[in-house]
């Protein structure tokens, strides 16, 4: 990848200074500077929650930064809305497309950039601009087709001749091969460099190592927040930017003995699910989880692992196909028919990724969601009625038992904090003893010392002979929990590690897809 | 942490909107060339200084509590029911058919059977919105504005041309046997020995409305079936999560929504008419609306709601009959109610957090 | 039935449909846009009443078509502030309207005139009086063709006709213009609008405003065309039959003269024979009149031919993550 003469000589595309964002308590973008030069492939590349997404919709005007200063093509400008943002040249390729499903592709181009009143002129403006832009780029499409016929890879397309069509100069793409097969991303990555070779300036986030290595002249690194460094992608290789995405932070290690494995408890075989939209989102996956072991599922957000957690719960996406075998205890569980209910009287108790959403009833009492799930258990009936005193007995227990702040079991838990939350659902599902833990992002958005807290109730369970499947997109976490190490990418299993025998590099790069052969040959490129 | 506290979004939030509302009625009054106050007045006397005006105000009462309870049951499932009207017409179909068709020896015999009749028909008249939303996805608010007016035409048929007796003019049922005529609530004050409200229609359906508020409250606080109806209403993938089957909850909450929809038959048909009369519901199935958002969707404000309710339509119809003012003004003021308490609730919502954050972060400084 | 009797059935179902078109299409436009109407029955009676009191007052019909399109407006812009700004519940705001109009249209109505809520009869100028078109009478002898010009086409108001037209304009603007083209986009996906740089909220407030335009038209057609004056709640469920065609039509406008017809040719049959009798079997007029409600549950429950509303229909717009 060479470096192109004459870039240095003009103002950068893109320049922001001191760029901060605050959501409440949450600051989601810190003191952000970044520069992009004209002409340029810049990657930007961090973990789920760094603040990549934030600092895109700042450039594209979805919200103001509380303070810093961006400038485009060398002059300040306040990016007050889209159209701004639009109007300075730049143009967003949205990871949640944004086209209007039923419209044909011309009329989705020309949505927001029709020549006048009438439609006539602007569609066949747009048609022929189409076939110009299709033979330049490679961006072939048919103008009258309708979005919901096309393929998710042919829709992006769309995206980028919405952008092109508008004369962006600085194209924008979140995630763009988070929905594409690998035939389209090379096809996407051509249109990219096609793209650059014109002149125009492209920035990608992603949190793919092997697209950055592939395809960007310059990468970012973002963690918590923060820009961490910025370098040229030919000086730099995968396993630095893995543990710069990471970061070196001092682990937060649990003290525990050596696991005890048992007979095992939960066995996948050939997992696979096409889901409603007929996306294949599990590609064979097979397991194997013991008494007493937690195996951790790594990988980045959105290769299989929600599907997983939801089929093993119970409740696979209605529409959903499902093909595979999954036994616990050597009893075979349904794949179809079954519900939440029938999973947790077999045993399995069930931490899910969102607590808001799925873990409790944001507007019910502590006490209520302490037995959300668990609300048909005898104890907790009285006859005809529901025993509320039990209930209520109960979750003062766990509650004091899990150091639940403030201790109120009468408070909504919409108004507990985030660690809390946590910890009310923790209790439930963990004092239940059940034979098979779920438990999912287990620490998001939770504070370090209701993580300590959690670690040690989800060892203390493994200890007790329970076998645990810990799913997280927190490398740390899943390092210092696991027992054994999964790591899932694009639905299936890359490869499994021990904990003791691997680094944040090496599941980094297999988190990002790149199987271990070719770890070496990208470090050495 | 909370926006505001609990106290400012039970209490302050709907009292704003109530006094916004009433606000807005008093300047149509004006409007209109009349004095608020005065009004006021009519409709005090007319509804609250009398036993007279108490038997009508109660009456209306017990009528909007049942309606009122359906639509609240139904919101808690996260379904907007705006079938009530309906669901009560029907109710007052199978309370005719119970009592004109089946011989009843004594009122307290033919009463449980009426309820069930009502009960029955009303449910089975919000089964299919019920069933169209939870299983094809067709939206309950369309499909139980269209049951409405099937209703009132299936009604209107029966009225005409099965139920009339023969010889009379009136699209009416025939008058239902003195022996399942309900008492009055002035019937039974002079069996205590004091004349309370005579000659008003409030019977002893008031004390089932009362009756019923309380078993919604154990239903939809007190029962695994309501805390799986609270849970659908709150967060559907939450219900899910839990093993809560929506297409069920949606089925359950609807019918238990129509049957007490249903049940208001029993005060206005068998209780007040005495027979099926066209157009016998009045337009309380609508009101119910009003009555559960201002009721908070809780039974006990359900019945405060009601109450009111009940003395704006006895004090509607004293300030029809003394002043100028036609009794419609209480459809302005339903109006407004439903407005501010249902839609424009972000309105007063939105500067109070607003007002109490700023406090809050003064007081912490 | 003879040709005549027919003739004059169709000829009366124009007359019916014409106020459930125009209100059909004004519900349309809101839907289109994403803001779930179901106040068109409010509006249309707010409409007729003001009208009506302005054309009373005036003895001008043209001033009265003004005024029932700003009494129709102005609940629009409750609902706009409701639904659009205030992000609140858009079925419950309609409802309210629908109450609204319901008790200020009889409360003004006896303040101003004293007639227990009906204007005084209209007459001359102050309403719409049927246009003959050129050579109705002479073409009338001509076989089949003659009758049906003079009979169903001719001798109807201006209103009728306006309504009529407003079919392929609401084709064209919808699908041949700017901004038809940005009002169906921001009922289907109003981020797609948001992020190409147009705002949803002023799509949204025109679209609502349309509607009250076309709900104004449909009340005042009411009042000062197929009446001769106001009656309290004069619309006895039209605004309803409007949603049920526009459910039935799918939300588009050639289906929507359509449906409108078939509705308004059931109240004219319905009108001329109150029990029709098939021979095999008596239909009821009630039954008549139920058919529209009915046949809109069988389309929503999908069992023939699905009608999907506008995807981003009854949701207030909020700008994600």
């Amino acid at each position: 990848m060479t470096a192109r003469s004459g870039a240095e000589n003009m103002a950068p595309a893109i320049e922001l200074r001191g760029i901060s964002k605050a959501f409440g308590p949450v600051q989601a973008n810190k003191g952000i500077d970044l520069l992009v030069p004209r002409g340029t492939i810049h990657g930007i590349i961090g973990e789920n929650g760094a603040g990549k997404s934030t600092l895109m919709s700042i450039l594209y005007g979805f919200y103001r930064p509380d303070s810093g200063e961006i400038l485009i093509g060398g002059k300040p400008i306040a990016i007050t809305d889209s159209l701004t943002a639009i109007r300075a040249g730049i143009g967003m390729v949205f990871q949640h497309f944004k086209l209007v499903q039923n419209f044909t592709v011309l009329e989705n181009i020309i949505l927001g950039a029709e020549d006048g009143p009438m439609l006539r002129t602007s569609l066949g403006r747009a048609r022929a601009e189409l076939k110009r832009l299709a033979e330049e780029y490679e961006l072939q499409v048919d103008p009258d087709a309708l979005i919901e016929e096309l393929s998710v890879g042919h829709q992006q397309r769309v995206e980028i001749l919405k952008a092109l069509y508008r004369q962006a100069d600085i194209l924008i793409l979140d995630e763009p091969t988070g929905v594409l097969t690998p035939a389209e991303a090379d096809h996407l990555f051509r249109i990219l460099r096609g793209l650059r070779d014109e002149g125009k300036t492209i920035i990608l986030i992603t949190h793919k190592l092997r697209e950055i290595m592939e395809i960007t002249d310059n990468v970012s690194v973002m963690r918590r927040g923060e820009m961490v460094a910025s370098v040229k992608t030919a000086e730099t290789n995968p396993t630095a930017l893995a543990e710069l995405m990471v970061g070196r932070k001092v682990l937060l290690r649990v003290d525990k003995a050596p696991a005890r494995p048992g007979a095992p408890v939960l066995e996948v075989r050939d997992l696979r699910m096409v889901d409603a939209d007929g996306v294949e989102r599990l590609r064979g996956i097979d397991l194997s989880i013991r008494a007493g072991e937690i195996v951790g599922i790594a990988g980045v957000a959105g290769n299989g692992q929600t599907q997983l957690l939801e089929i093993l719960g119970g409740y696979p996406e209605p529409g959903a196909k499902l093909a595979g075998e999954i036994t616990l205890k050597g009893q075979p569980l349904a794949l179809k028919g079954s519900d939440a209910r029938a999973r947790r009287r077999a045993g399995i108790g069930h931490v899910p990724e969102d607590r808001q959403v799925e873990g409790l009833i944001m507007d019910f009492t502590a006490w209520e969601n302490v037995a959300f799930g668990y609300h048909d258990a005898p104890e907790f009936q009285n006859g005809l009625m529901m025993d509320n005193a039990a209930i209520r007995a109960d979750a003062v227990g766990k509650i004091e038992r899990f150091d639940v702040r403030p201790p109120n079991p009468d408070l909504a838990s919409k108004n507990f904090s985030g660690g809390n939350q946590q910890k009310i659902v923790v209790a439930r599902e963990v004092e239940r003893n059940p034979d098979l833990l779920l438990i999912g992002q287990p620490t998001r958005g939770v504070d370090i010392g209701a993580i300590e807290f959690i670690h040690k109730r989800i060892v203390a369970l493994r200890d007790a002979g329970k076998a645990v499947l810990l799913v997280s997109v927190e490398l740390d976490e899943i390092m210092s929990l696991s027992d054994r190490i999964a790591v899932m990418f694009d639905g299936r299993i890359m490869g499994e590690r021990l904990p003791e025998q691997t680094t944040a590099g090496d599941l980094g790069c297999l988190m990002a897809g790149v199987a271990p052969s070719d770890q070496d040959a990208e470090a050495g490129a | 942490m909370e926006r505001m506290p609990k106290w400012a979004d039970v209490i302050l939030t709907p009292l704003i909107s109530l006094v916004l509302a009433f606000a807005i009625s008093a300047l149509v009054i004006l409007a209109i060339g009349e004095s608020p106050v005065e009004a006021l007045k009519v409709m005090v006397e007319g509804a609250l200084l009398s036993s007279y005006g108490w038997g009508y105000t109660l009456y209306y009462a017990t009528n909007f509590v049942f309606t009122g309870l359906a639509v609240m049951v139904a919101y808690h499932a996260g379904l907007f029911n705006i079938g009530g009207e309906g669901q009560a017409a029907i109710g007052g179909l199978g309370v005719t058919l119970v009592l004109l068709y089946l011989p009843w020896p004594h009122w307290a015999l033919a009463l449980p059977a009426a309820m069930v009749g009502a009960a029955l028909f009303g449910a089975l008249w919000a089964l299919i919105p019920a069933w169209l939303q939870a299983r094809r996805g067709s939206h309950i608010v369309i499909t139980t504005i269209m049951f409405n007016f099937i209703a009132a035409a299936l009604l209107n048929y029966l009225l005409v041309n099965v139920l009339r007796p023969q010889g009379s003019m009136d699209p009416a049922s025939a008058s239902f046997p003195p022996a399942t005529h309900l008492p009055k609530l002035s019937d039974m004050a002079l069996g205590l020995g004091f004349e309370w409200g005579k000659n008003t229609p409030a019977n002893i359906t008031f004390f089932i409305a009362i009756g019923a508020c309380l078993l919604v409250w154990l239903l939809i606080w007190r029962t695994r079936l309501g805390y799986e109806i609270r849970a659908l209403g709150k967060s559907e993938p939450a219900a899910v999560y839990a093993g809560i089957s929506p297409t069920r909850i949606i089925v359950i909450a609807m019918l238990i929504s129509g049957a007490l929809a249903g049940l208001m038959a029993i005060n206005n048909v068998m209780g007040e008419a005495e027979r099926l009369i066209f157009n016998a519901v009045e337009g309380a199935g609508f009101i119910g609306i009003a009555v559960a958002l201002m009721g908070r969707n809780h039974p006990f404000g359900v019945f405060l709601a009601a109450l009111l309710f009940g003395f704006l339509y006895q004090g509607g119809g004293e300030l029809a009959l003394w002043t100028t003012i036609p009794r419609e003004l209480i459809i302005v003021i339903q109006a407004l109610v439903i407005l501010f308490t249902g839609a424009l609730d972000n309105m007063v919502r939105m500067p109070l957090e607003r007002f109490f954050m700023a406090m809050r972060k003064r007081g912490g400084a | 039935m003879d040709f005549a009797t027919i003739l004059q059935i169709v000829d009366s179902a124009v007359r019916l449909m014409t106020p459930l078109l125009l209100a059909c299409l004004a519900g349309l436009y809101s839907e289109r846009a994403g803001i779930f109407d179901i106040g068109l029955e409010g509006k249309m009676l707010m409409a007729a009443f003001t009208s009506a009191s302005v054309a009373y007052a005036t003895g001008t019909v043209w001033l009265g078509l003004l005024a029932g399109i700003g009494g129709a407006l102005a609940l629009s812009l409750v609902h706009g502030l409701a639904s659009i700004t205030f992000r609140g519940n858009q079925l419950i705001s309609g409802v309210a309207i629908n109450f609204l109009a319901a008790g200020l249209t009889v409360l003004l109505g006896q303040k101003i005139f004293g007639l227990g809520g009906r204007t005084p009869s209209l007459e001359g100028d102050a309403r719409f009086h049927a246009i003959t078109l050129p050579f109705a009478e002479n073409l009338r002898g001509v076989p089949v063709i003659g009758p049906i010009y003079a009979e169903v086409i001719s001798g109807h108001t201006v209103l009728v006709y306006l309504a009529f037209a407003l079919v392929p304009l609401t084709w064209w603007v919808l699908y041949r213009t700017r901004f038809g083209l940005r009002l169906r986009a921001v009922g289907e996906n109003p981020a797609s609008v948001d992020t190409a740089g147009v705002s949803v909220t002023r799509m949204r407030y025109a679209a609502v405003a349309i509607c009250g335009v076309l709900c104004g038209i449909a009340g005042a057609y009411l009042a000062t065309g197929i009446s001769a004056g106001f009656v309290k709640d004069m619309t006895a469920g039209r605004g309803y039959i409007a949603l049920a065609a526009l459910i039935f039509a799918k939300w588009r406008p050639w289906p929507a003269l359509f449906a409108t017809f078939l509705f308004g040719l059931m109240e004219a049959v319905s009108n001329r024979f109150p029990d029709l009798d098939l021979g095999f079997v008596t239909i009821p007029s009630m039954f008549m009149n139920a058919l529209p409600y009915i046949l809109t549950v069988i389309i929503l429950a999908g069992f023939v031919g699905r009608a999907i509303p506008p995807r981003a229909g009854g949701e207030p717009y909020v700008k994600e993550r």
